[in-house]
């Protein structure tokens, strides 16, 4: 656990000193979705119908902007070789890193959707239900992510090869997170969008990372 | 017992299953051509004409087979892919590279079958039909198969790191289509579905089984054919290839 | 006691080198020579258990690596090319981290005299990407001084090194080997040091 904790503070203390790369998804998350009503029109009801999507789908590809910064900078300087020669267990480790890259990159951007959201005229509830799906899934979308971001480890046009990777296993969660908010804006229940959500982000925390960390032990081979 | 262990084992090493699978292709090959050949007659001459749709849903007996290998392949490849990451066998993982292509081919065909049946249907060549939507993400996933094991130039490490992608999609497989078809019935989209024809004869079900079996047949001619490549290509180094006669023929 | 036993290294379809056999009681070293591109490297991180042989078994105090796992992985520290230092944090910083990755308890004072005797007094809050190649290096080797690990694989490590750092470092490893220690090295440079085994890849 020790190790763990480390290996958190380490990354947060890491982006703190390159705030410039955390900083530049943010930036494309805002830029991303104030492009959306240049190419659509000004029209109030389109745009507060389309917004849930939009935004999971800038928030999405914010995330994957992200993840090539997730291991390669540690593959690249050796730091990765002497985590997987740590005593503690590897997965560990890559778990903190994980979650390092998520409050790094996923919080900020839920952090910021709300207020994304009143670009679009949402009402209150469905700014409040954005925000909680995206709670629920942006740390989704670092944990498949970083599955993706293990296996095209240090591979030429890497970058391009994980969105091909992670973006089809990026579609459930799309589909439950911007749902939950179409189906409330609609008037329908969104907890059961709410609810499988979160089923998968259960599955992911168990699977994922021991995924990653066979990938990655792969690449270092 | 430990007699026909040993024979399975043998097989399992490259050089002794590339002569076999030369063997096995042209049966393969002949048992599709046969299916081909009943399974479109069928289709074409015996299954009588839709009242609803007239003669444009022959085409799912193309379509469905091709759909339902798509999927059955991808099953297959990851359980290739999976025992070889799992028991060190060289040659499932080469199986598992072999059947990317043919399962991507066939998810292709079930989507170009599917715009060409929607455009008499609805008059549109896409409807995001939840079948059709989860047909394009299979597409997508075995597209990253390719090229992620074509990226890789360590051939161990390409095997590897695809067999992980595999298992992870093929876990996702369910969940995506599970989410897709949630999502289609949200959105009240095209209540007309591909395989659900309202009254389905018994000489239309014969005739996509008929098929059906053809294209899996032809699926596994098609893989010990490229099966039969990587081996050449991966162990090109080793003697027992320089002394074939087709490689001491080319020289 | 590390011993190897008929190991082999395969990359693409090239087989870098097979039927390697050595052993190493504890006070012995080995010295890994050979051109680039020889496989030295691919060596050291097979003995690091980072990549798997092609063929052979490497055994420590008589059991497989394999086995053992992350009770070897506590004994053994593995220095490489790239160095594991991060350019953003200082040297400081850097040795505190990979004590705890390394589960070694090390408290600042301690750190900075590790750092101190390896000629970095001064420097130990600068952010590495400010010293030169040679006191990074330094920044690195530090470790050594500060993980008690009974098996050293070291990749080069007298790259980048004046001529003061060498003499530091050949005492540290000498020393070392004098308590019982086992080193495993690559180098260009003949090493004047007791009791090493030599193998030519």
């Amino acid at each position: 656990m020790n190790a763990l904790l480390s290996v958190i503070r380490r990354d947060l203390l890491l982006a703190l000193r390159r705030k410039g790369d955390a900083l530049t998804v943010l930036f494309f998350f805002v830029i991303v979705t104030s492009l959306f009503p240049l190419g659509i029109g000004p029209e109030a009801n389109l745009l507060r119908k389309i917004a849930p999507g939009i935004l999971w789908v800038a928030a999405l590809l914010a995330t994957m902007l992200g993840l090539g910064r997730l291991f390669a900078p540690d593959h690249a300087d050796g730091t990765l070789e002497q985590m997987a020669l740590s005593p503690s267990p590897f997965g560990l480790l890559v778990m903190g890193k994980i979650i390092a890259h998520w409050l790094t990159t996923g919080m900020p951007l839920v952090a910021l959707a709300p207020f994304l959201g009143l670009l679009f005229d949402l009402p209150a509830d469905a700014l409040f239900l954005l925000t909680l799906t995206l709670l629920i899934g942006t740390p989704l979308l670092s944990l498949i992510g970083a599955i993706g971001a293990a296996l095209t480890l240090g591979l030429r046009g890497g970058g391009v090869l994980l969105s091909l990777l992670v973006l089809p296993l990026y579609v459930p969660a799309l589909i439950f997170g911007a749902g939950a908010v179409e189906a409330q804006i609609v008037g329908l229940d969104a907890s059961g969008h709410l609810s499988l959500l979160a089923a998968l982000l259960a599955l992911a925390v168990f699977f994922a990372p021991w995924a990653a960390t066979v990938a990655l032990r792969i690449a270092l081979e | 017992m430990s007699n026909r262990l040993i024979n399975w084992f043998k097989y399992a090493s490259p050089q002794s299953f590339y002569p076999l699978a030369g063997r096995m292709i042209p049966w393969f090959w002949g048992l599709a051509a046969i299916a081909f050949a009943v399974g479109l007659y069928i289709g074409f001459f015996v299954a009588p004409t839709d009242f609803q749709q007239g003669e444009g849903y022959r085409i799912i007996f193309i379509h469905v087979p091709a759909s339902w290998m798509s999927m059955f392949i991808y099953c297959v490849m990851a359980f290739w892919a999976g025992l070889g990451l799992a028991l060190n066998t060289r040659l499932s993982s080469m199986m598992a590279q072999a059947l990317a292509p043919t399962g991507a081919l066939m998810a292709f065909l079930s989507l170009w079958t599917g715009a060409f049946w929607g455009k008499p249907m609805w008059g549109t060549w896409w409807v995001w039909d939840a079948r059709l939507t989860s047909e394009l993400i299979l597409f997508f996933l075995y597209l990253g198969f390719i090229a992620l094991t074509s990226a890789i130039d360590e051939p161990r490490r390409a095997d590897k790191a695809g067999a992980i992608l595999a298992l992870v999609g093929v876990f996702n497989v369910p969940i995506i289509y599970f989410s897709v078809q949630w999502w289609n019935t949200l959105h009240q989209g095209a209540s007309v579905s591909l395989t659900r024809a309202p009254s389905m004869a018994m000489t239309m079900l014969l005739g996509m089984l008929v098929m059906a079996f053809a294209f899996w047949m032809y699926s596994i001619a098609v893989a010990l054919m490229r099966v039969r490549a990587i081996i050449l290509e991966r162990e090109a180094h080793t003697d027992w290839v320089k002394q074939l006669p087709e490689v001491q023929g080319a020289r | 006691m590390l011993t190897a036993h008929d190991l082999a290294c395969v990359r693409g379809d090239r087989t870098l080198f097979s039927g390697i056999e050595f052993s190493l009681a504890p006070g012995e070293w080995l010295h890994v020579q050979g051109e680039n591109g020889a496989g030295k490297t691919s060596l050291l991180r097979i003995l690091a258990s980072l990549s798997p042989p092609a063929a052979g078994e490497i055994r420590w105090h008589g059991r497989s690596i394999r086995e053992l796992g992350a009770d070897y992985r506590a004994q053994l520290i593995f220095l490489g090319h790239h160095g594991a230092v991060k350019e953003e944090f200082s040297p400081l910083e850097n040795l505190l981290f990979a004590a705890h990755l390394d589960e070694v308890p090390l408290c600042r004072q301690e750190a900075q005299a590790a750092l101190a005797a390896f000629g970095l007094r001064g420097r130990e809050d600068l952010p590495v990407r400010f010293l030169s190649a040679g006191q990074k290096r330094r920044a690195l080797l530090a470790r050594l001084a500060v993980r008690r690990a009974c098996l050293w694989i070291l990749d080069e490590p007298f790259t980048a090194l004046d001529v003061k750092a060498v003499a530091m470092l050949s005492a540290l490893i000498e020393r070392h080997l004098a308590q019982g220690g086992i080193v495993v090295l690559t180098s260009h440079q003949s090493m004047p040091l007791p009791k090493g085994k030599a193998l030519s890849l």
